[in-house]
């Protein structure tokens, strides 16, 4: 399998998961929602080239939009960690190691502490800027902050579980593919 | 020239990322703002597809409140069936006459359709409900929506063909005229965004005498809903020392996490009430 056929896979599997179970999930509190569907986008190849990573995320975003019909409140916040993302592969990753012999970002391939703080930033932006989309009007800060962080806590746990349910055997680049 | 070329060149992916951000925001904005369907019929076609095959699947674990609540229901209107009453014999017959105008010159206001709820979203501070029932099968925007059982669900937002939007009352930008069951002192329905057992009740005034437990009802000021319909119960009352109103908190009495079928009212006299209303704003501008 491809890795453009791979990828194509995940968009739909992750926009399912996302708009058809997470988004059933009762609510638990005022705090939370789970989202996961955003791990796409951090799933991508490193290989892939800034501008079309800015696309592709646009278009992700936009086609969760369609399913919870508030258009651009998931695009803008999947824009902004599409675009910090090289940024911050950049400062994680040994230059000329990983970039070169593995694919894509997993566990295996940037190591445990790495990738968890790839993760993790790349959560916080995201929640921060739908969260704040989503209270613009509202201003209420405390409730921001909390809102924020519980996502961010729930997501976190969620994508490690995947990780570790999902092992996804980092491939080694070869010359051949 | 050469400059700018380069410019752009150099920061296209930044250029880019801040189009796009903007375009988001823009498309954001338009449409809270004024509620009106930004995304083609097409994209509600597609997604009302598959939220149909996925609501055929849901929709089995549910059959059997459903049901339960469908017995109930035709129970009470079995119960008001006219041959369950008998009078005294007068050589008057009453028949029910379904013509729009009948001969004592009413005239028909309301007319409700049956519509299946396909998804529906709690969670969120925007809720929506989606509807497989479209303008093909005489939805308009504007509509009112009602689970059975009388109690309000929301209003039509945006139409295609064959499904239909719905603005629930968990929605922030929600707004329905109730009024308290007891005295008829009417207010205005919201909802804050944070919990979707609660309501908010503004302008009530504090001369009302308010309890607990008292029952909310859809007001005759509504356009959109007809008089009376059940909103809910009130759960608390808030009374700000700076204004005169309370802020009262009302628990919806539809069980918005568990919809499967709703009715769509439409009121035939609306424009014809907008119209006049329009008309007087214009007069005293």
């Amino acid at each position: 399998m491809t890795d453009v056929v791979k990828n194509i896979f995940r968009f739909v599997l992750f926009l399912l998961l996302q708009a058809f179970v997470l988004n059933k999930v009762p609510p638990l509190h005022q705090f939370i929602v789970p989202y996961v569907y955003f791990l796409f986008l951090l799933w991508l190849p490193f290989s892939i080239s800034r501008m079309a990573l800015l696309l592709i995320a646009f278009a992700f975003g936009l086609s969760m939009d369609f399913f919870t019909s508030t258009p651009g409140l998931h695009a803008a916040p999947c824009l902004l960690i599409a675009y910090i993302r090289p940024f911050l592969l950049n400062l994680l990753l040994p230059q000329e190691t990983t970039e070169l012999s593995y694919v894509e970002p997993s566990l295996k391939s940037m190591g445990w502490a790495p990738y968890f703080v790839y993760v993790l930033i790349l959560t916080f932006m995201h929640h921060a800027y739908l969260v704040l989309l989503e209270w613009l009007q509202f201003g209420n800060f405390l409730y921001f902050l909390g809102k924020v962080t519980g996502t961010t806590a729930i997501s976190i746990m969620l994508i490690f579980l995947i990780e570790m349910l999902f092992y996804r055997k980092a491939k080694y680049r070869t010359n051949i593919a | 020239m050469r400059n700018i070329f380069l410019f752009i060149r150099r920061y296209l992916n930044f250029l880019i990322f801040l189009v796009l951000q903007v375009i988001c925001i823009a498309i954001l904005v338009s449409y809270n703002k004024t509620h009106e369907a930004v995304f083609s019929n097409v994209s509600m076609e597609v997604t009302g597809w598959t939220d149909k095959q996925y609501n055929s699947v849901e929709s089995y674990f549910r059959l059997k409140n459903e049901n339960k609540r469908l017995v109930e229901e035709n129970n009470a209107l079995r119960n008001m069936l006219a041959s369950n009453f008998s009078g005294p014999d007068t050589s008057k017959s009453f028949f029910i006459d379904s013509l729009i105008k009948d001969t004592t010159g009413k005239v028909r206001k309301f007319t409700w359709l049956p519509a299946k709820v396909i998804n529906n979203s709690i969670s969120s501070q925007t809720n929506y409900i989606t509807l497989e029932r479209g303008t093909k099968q005489g939805v308009k925007k504007g509509m009112a929506v009602v689970a059975p059982g009388n109690s309000i669900v929301g209003v039509v937002m945006s139409t295609s063909e064959n499904y239909s939007i719905i603005m629930s009352l968990l929605h922030r930008n929600s707004k329905v005229s109730s009024m308290l069951k007891k005295d008829n002192n009417a207010g205005t329905l919201e909802w804050d965004g944070k919990d979707p057992l609660e309501l908010t009740l503004k302008n009530i005034p504090k001369s009302a005498k308010v309890v607990k437990g008292d029952t909310v009802l859809t007001s005759q000021y509504s356009s959109v809903f007809p008089y009376g319909l059940m909103v809910g119960r009130i759960t608390a009352i808030e009374a700000d020392p700076s204004s005169n109103f309370f802020t009262l908190k009302v628990r919806p009495a539809t069980n918005f996490s568990a919809i499967q079928y709703v009715y769509l009212v439409d009121n035939l006299l609306f424009t014809e009430q907008k119209q006049l209303e329009e008309e007087i704003k214009k007069a005293n501008q």
